[in-house]
């Protein structure tokens, strides 16, 4: 087999390191999680000369080794740990030409830690006109190191970066700073104490176990027992340490580097003055968050229907190719409208999550947390919180996962718990379907309908939700914390297609794949629940309902004895005992059991009631024509009218039914107390608001 | 003249003299706010906080207490 070389892409954030990335692997990569953490890890091959590969993880961003967070704890763990199967035969730093200064930090400590050390600096393209000169070999010469200019943009650079890393084996290993002028007398301590570690090594291990206590490590033997300092001093030491480097980097800098400030603003400061104005910035956010609610709504509602139709057909069209029987009932029964409830929603996921994209990419979302901290904090939030709720409307699982960068715990902690409010992508189906049938297609105006405007309302709700909940807990909790908020402002951009399209893609393929295993399993485990009974009456429906109806015609009596069999099925002896619970909301037994098999995941709702209401009937027709079929049998009314909707979409905005996301929130908040109170919490209130709704309504 | 960072006006700049470094983060000084280094506010948010800065070339935003951490020598 051909050797394959282990690279590492190493980088603050918003240097384009990922573009780089992108360039490098293509659609050849795999997005998973490194084992035990949810800390995304992304790895892909790259195809250099003579059937050489390169093995290319990217690691998460970061601005030193001194890591304040588990993404940036990976980073060490893989540069320290010679075992570790990514830790790299190369190093490559990626910095923007901008912020040269502050990469350098980070490729001057992994240069002392003799990993072979490549840099590019990215976004060359845009030096004339950032006024920056760089004297590239004197600066080679100064760090020791191969540079690369590129433009991940331009697509640049690639082909030489490719070749860099093929002759790793050339590049000088020598250290930029030795650690030992930090403070002589502990590292000339610590190095008597293990005279076979690398000095620089041995301090990072000391260090990073003053910040992740605990973390098992079997490359360099119990280093943290050389506990001669304190904490607080040898915080002192790494601030220290950061000092001394940045002497190095400024004389390095200075002898190689010229900027002309004029041309250095321009772009930023025009566009800042607006989307951070005291009055204008909040009007634009407000503006895109009603672009992208009308999009969703609207754009994707063209390929929707086609979907719909298209798992109809599907239906249709199997059960006549296909001998009747058990099999053929199963799939066109359970397994076709199962998935067909999934794969509906892939328009609207896909949009979402690329405007989602698109306002990270951009550089925009800095200034959303920019202009929103002062008013978030008043909730008990940080401006922080404005990403994790953004992306909840996506879903709630990487929002948790993004609440990490808030530093303060107690902020931390409230953004955990209220971010489930948020409506993510998962509800939609059920408001989607919900609003089709119950609100009016109306125009206000030219551009936005009465159903657009209702789903615009149900996502305030769900954020008024988060923040009145947020700003109960900040009263209620008794947390001390200290507060550190540094957000960097980035450049603004224009998001890359490509970085953007392989974003979506990902982003998209995991919902799919997560949910879908969810629901497919659902829909199996109610067809059978459906199409079996435990009496005489389901097996013998037939006799019972002739005997009961005879002068109904036979068609009529075809609907009776399909609904009187499903009634007599297992799932409806189920969904009968729960329906004295959710009566007084205005629902039947068929939509308790969608309601309770929504627990797992919301939106298996749809496709429950698919499963429901294709069980025994003959017809494939579209999920939204069954719904509108049904009659309550009490009123005789349809069954899905005003009020039943209302209520049905409030129990949808409130209720925590996310497997997942209770997962999520207990490994982020170490134990099952917060997620109960959580879920009891949510689920109480939307109990309340649902019963409401319905009184009040009906 | 010295003054704190936190009272600097939208559009001044001075030079870090001094950084109560116990009180502020560490990944402040690791984007370059350490003594010497030049300041210029940018811009402050809706009710003044928290505030925009160009540290040394790095553009973020910090907020006013940990800005009170710091001193500056205005240019």
């Amino acid at each position: 087999m051909a050797k394959q070389i282990n690279v590492s892409l190493i980088g603050n954030p918003n240097t384009g390191k990922t573009s780089v990335f992108n360039l490098l692997t293509g659609l050849n990569q795999q997005v998973g999680n490194y084992p035990g953490i949810t800390v995304e890890r992304k790895a892909g091959v790259c195809k250099l000369s003579r059937g050489l590969k390169a093995h290319i993880v990217d690691l998460p961003g970061t601005y030193s080794l001194n890591a304040s967070s588990l993404d940036e704890n990976v980073v060490i763990e893989v540069l320290l740990n010679k075992k570790d199967k990514d830790y790299p035969d190369v190093a490559v730093v990626v910095s923007d030409v901008e912020n040269i200064k502050r990469n350098l930090l980070i490729f001057t400590q992994i240069k002392d830690l003799d990993i072979p050390t490549i840099l590019v600096i990215n976004m060359a393209d845009q030096m004339l006109r950032k006024g920056i000169t760089i004297d590239i070999p004197e600066l080679e010469k100064r760090l020791n190191t191969k540079i690369v200019l590129m433009s991940a943009r331009k697509k640049q650079g690639v082909e030489e970066l490719k070749k860099s890393i093929e002759d790793y084996r050339k590049l000088p290993v020598a250290p930029c700073l030795n650690a030992f002028e930090i403070d002589p007398e502990y590292f000339g301590g610590l190095q008597r104490a293990f005279p076979k570690e690398s000095l620089y090594k041995l301090w990072l291990v000391i260090t990073q176990d003053v910040n992740f206590a605990n973390i098992n490590r079997n490359t360099i033997a119990d280093a943290s027992q050389f506990q001669t300092k304190k904490n607080s001093e040898l915080k002192r030491l790494q601030q220290k340490e950061t000092i001394k480097r940045y002497q190095f980097i400024n004389q390095t800098l200075k002898a190689t580097q010229t900027i002309d400030i004029k041309n250095a603003k321009g772009v930023r400061a025009a566009l800042d003055r607006v989307l951070i104005h005291k009055v204008w910035g909040f009007v634009v956010f407000l503006a895109i968050l009603l672009f992208i609610f009308q999009a969703i709504y609207d754009w994707s509602s063209y390929p929707m229907d086609l979907i719909d139709g298209a798992f109809a057909w599907m239906s249709d069209f199997f059960r006549e190719i296909l001998p009747e029987g058990m099999l053929t009932n199963l799939l066109v029964e359970g397994i076709l409208p199962g998935i067909g409830g999934i794969v509906i929603f892939i328009p609207q996921i896909a949009f979402l999550f690329l405007f989602i994209s698109i306002l990270e990419e951009s550089g925009y979302m800095s200034r959303v947390v920019f202009i929103m901290d002062r008013l978030m904090r008043r909730f008990g939030l940080s401006g922080k919180s404005i990403v994790p709720l953004i992306s909840g409307t996506a879903c709630a699982i990487p929002a948790v996962m993004a609440t990490r960068n808030i530093e303060n715990w107690k902020q931390r902690l409230i953004t955990i718990l209220v971010v489930p409010f948020t409506t993510c992508s998962a509800r939609l189906p059920v408001y989607l379907i919900i609003i089709s049938l119950v609100i009016p297609t109306h125009r206000v105006g030219w551009f936005f309908g009465y159903q657009s405007l209702t789903l615009m309302f149900l996502y305030f709700i769900g954020f008024g939700a988060a923040l009145v909940s947020a700003w109960l807990l900040n009263k209620f909790l008794k947390i001390e914390s200290k507060s550190f908020f540094v957000v960097e402002m980035p450049n603004y951009k224009i998001p890359l297609f490509k970085n953007v399209a392989i974003n979506v893609f990902e982003k998209t393929k995991a919902f799919i794949a997560g949910a879908g295993k969810i629901i497919l399993a659902i829909s199996i485990i109610l067809w059978v629940l459906g199409s079996f009974g435990p009496t005489e009456k389901f097996s013998k429906a037939k006799e019972y309902v002739t005997t009961q109806y005879q002068e109904n015609s036979a068609e009529d009596l075809e609907t009776q004895i399909a609904s009187y069999k499903l009634e007599h099925s297992y799932m409806g002896y189920m969904g009968k005992a729960i329906e004295p619970v959710v009566r007084p909301l205005g629902y039947d037994w068929k939509i308790g059991i969608a309601i309770i098999s929504s627990f797992a995941a919301r939106e298996v709702f749809v496709s429950t009631l698919a499963t429901i209401y294709s069980v025994g009937s003959e017809e494939e027709e579209t999920i939204k024509n069954r719904m509108a079929s049904e009659i309550n049998p009490v009123t005789k009314k349809p069954l899905f009218n005003l009020a039943t909707g209302i209520s049905l979409l409030l129990f949808y905005a409130f209720a925590m039914q996310c497997a997942s996301t209770i997962a999520i929130v207990k490994k982020e908040t170490n134990g099952w107390m917060w997620p109960s109170i959580q879920f009891i919490f949510m689920s109480g209130l939307a109990y309340i608001a649902a019963l409401a709704a319905y009184q009040f309504l009906k | 003249m010295k003054v704190s960072l936190a009272s600097l006006k939208k559009g001044q700049s001075g030079i870090i003299i001094s950084v109560v470094t116990d009180n502020i983060p560490l990944k402040l000084l690791e984007m370059g706010c350490l003594p010497g280094n030049e300041v210029e506010l940018l811009q402050r948010a809706p009710f003044s906080c928290p505030m925009y800065l160009n540290i040394n070339g790095s553009h973020l935003a910090i907020r006013k207490e940990v800005a009170e951490q710091i001193e500056v020598e205005l240019m």
